[in-house]
């Protein structure tokens, strides 16, 4: 899951663990893990701390900023295992963000992850 | 949008379904029928604002649709395909003169899309699709599936009841019963399903709600006589009479117990109260007359003031005999924790002093009730956002503030509704827990 967030949102996260955005978080967090369902995540810092890398033509491109503007940001992923997408749907409708912001659910590459990791 | 149009979306609310049913009786092709009287929406759509509106736009619309099938048997005559539904449209191409009256089908088409042969989890989906005409993106947002899923499901359905002709045909006096419940299972799901999704969304126009309201008065009139079907009805009404008092004016939740009957809708509400007394004189006591007669008793408390719980917890028993469903034995385990409490108190006792031990009176209904909840299943509760806040509203009740705390979460983190988990969040810090 993708969680887009307006900044708005992301920046009552540092209010303490009794702010509504922190314990609705929490309690999202615990009721995924109790459910066996979570595999793992975090929440990103806001994107205008961001710093891209790429490279042109061998030359290092280094900018502050983030890579797309958007009035939604990526501010964090969480990644679940469920038995398909109905499931993965009522999971994501639950959600904070989805409340307040966007929840975009995506299937993990299972082919292509398996064949880039194998060692 | 001009005159036209909106005479066109009009007969299409109105008689979709009505269309529909008539169509696909007679050639047992949902699909079919469905193609046929969409594309006779659409030559309306470009020949009534040049034309004007006919006289009788329902009798227009089947008289091109009828001609759109006997095309579409046409091909298909031509591909040996579908004999049967040539012969059958064929034959009534005959008596082509505009019906006026033509008969309702519609309970027909409701028993086929909640017939025995199609999975249970596409009843609802296709009988709003079918009866009502709602398209599959808006039913898909209602399930909570997407919409290409969704798309593909009603399909898969409407080919099964065509492959496996699935009889139009009302069912047999001995089936029936079965069959109708079967039909109201899926009413009463589309109006939950309406309800939850519609919690926190101002006016938004006709949800799911009204729809499966006004299926079960659609079903209610094709049989009068049935019980079941005024006490679904009734059931509907009292909780839609409660729409405008679920929430504050800041949008807040509000429980049912701190509602202001005030703002209950009275003409819902006595419609509901005349279906449930029609239902009684019928003497057939049934699970959802059941369910409407707990609602009744909640709104008894506009002239009474009070509820009686007792009351409520006895028909949750009489429920429970009938249909043990998990959201029966919360409901039951609620009443139960209020009966054993005495009348007034505790409700303005909001600000009163710290009172950290209730008295063994106050004990007795919530220790009950918690004990109830305990034997429900744990795998079918585990995630089930409704037993974890009345297992927090109990164990508050009870002084142990530190379950308290974890039932609450886990009903946060499971609520979908963000009115609810605000309600939520705001009882569990209020909670006076030693770590803050």
């Amino acid at each position: 899951m993708l969680i887009h967030e307006p900044s708005t949102a992301v920046a009552s996260r540092g209010q303490g663990p009794q702010h509504p955005y922190v314990a609705a978080w929490r309690a999202y967090h615990t009721a995924l893990v109790e459910a066996g369902v979570y595999v793992g995540g975090a929440p990103l810092k806001l994107n205008d701390t961001a710093t891209t890398v790429r490279l042109e033509q061998g030359q290092r491109r280094v900018q502050d900023g983030p890579f797309v503007e958007a009035k939604e940001q990526l501010g964090g992923f969480l990644i679940v295992e469920l038995a398909d997408l109905d499931a993965a749907l009522q999971w994501a409708a639950r959600c904070p963000a989805a409340s307040y912001g966007t929840v975009e659910v995506r299937r993990v590459d299972e082919d292509t992850h398996e064949t880039i990791s194998r060692t | 949008m001009s005159d036209a149009q909106r005479a066109v979306e009009a007969v299409a609310r109105e008689s979709y379904g009505r269309l529909v049913a008539f169509l696909s009786a007679r050639t047992r092709d949902v699909a079919g029928a469905e193609d046929a009287l969409g594309d006779a929406l659409l030559s309306a759509l470009t020949t009534w604002p040049r034309d004007g509106v006919p006289e009788k736009p329902e009798a227009w619309l089947l008289t091109a649709a009828r001609h759109r099938l006997v095309d579409a048997a046409r091909k298909a005559r031509v591909r040996e395909e579908h004999a049967s539904t040539v012969r059958l449209v064929l034959a009534e191409a005959g008596d082509m003169q505009p019906p006026g009256d033509f008969p309702d089908e519609r309970l027909k088409l409701l028993f086929v899309c909640a017939h025995p042969a199609l999975d249970p989890a596409v009843h609802t989906p296709l009988m709003l699709q079918t009866v009502l005409g709602i398209d599959a993106a808006r039913i898909a947002q209602a399930f909570l599936v997407s919409p290409a899923t969704m798309g593909q499901r009603l399909v898969r359905a409407k080919r099964r009841i065509r492959e496996t002709g699935i009889s139009f045909e009302p069912p047999s006096e001995h089936e029936l019963p079965g069959r109708l419940g079967a039909v109201m299972e899926a009413i009463y799901a589309a109006f939950g399903i309406g309800w939850d999704e519609a919690a926190g969304a101002e006016s938004r126009g006709r949800d799911l709600a009204d729809e499966a309201i006004w299926l079960a008065r659609v079903l209610r009139e094709l049989r009068p006589d049935d019980p079941e079907i005024r006490g679904l009805l009734a059931l509907m009404l009292h909780c839609e009479a409660r729409r405008p008092a679920r929430r504050d004016d800041a949008g807040r939740y509000v429980p049912l117990s701190e509602q202001d009957p005030a703002r209950w809708s009275l003409p819902l509400l006595l419609e509901a109260e005349r279906e449930l007394s029609a239902a009684a004189a019928l003497v057939r006591p049934g699970r959802f007359q059941l369910q409407a007669a707990i609602q009744s008793v909640h709104a008894d408390r506009r002239l009474t003031g009070r509820t009686d719980w007792a009351a409520i917890a006895d028909f949750y028993a009489a429920l429970l005999a009938l249909a043990p469903t998990l959201g029966a034995r919360i409901g039951h385990a609620a009443a139960v924790a209020e009966c054993g409490q005495p009348r007034a108190g505790e409700r303005d006792g909001a600000a009163a002093p710290e009172r950290d031990s209730p008295t063994a009176a106050e004990r007795d209904g919530p220790t009950a009730a918690l004990s109830l909840l305990d034997d429900l299943d744990v795998a079918a509760v585990r995630n089930h956002q409704p037993w974890w806040a009345l297992r927090g509203h109990l164990l508050e009740r009870l002084g142990r503030h530190a379950e308290a705390a974890e039932a609450l979460d886990r009903a946060i983190g499971l609520a979908e509704d963000d009115a609810v988990r605000q309600f939520l969040l705001a009882r569990r810090a209020r909670l006076p827990l030693a770590d803050g």
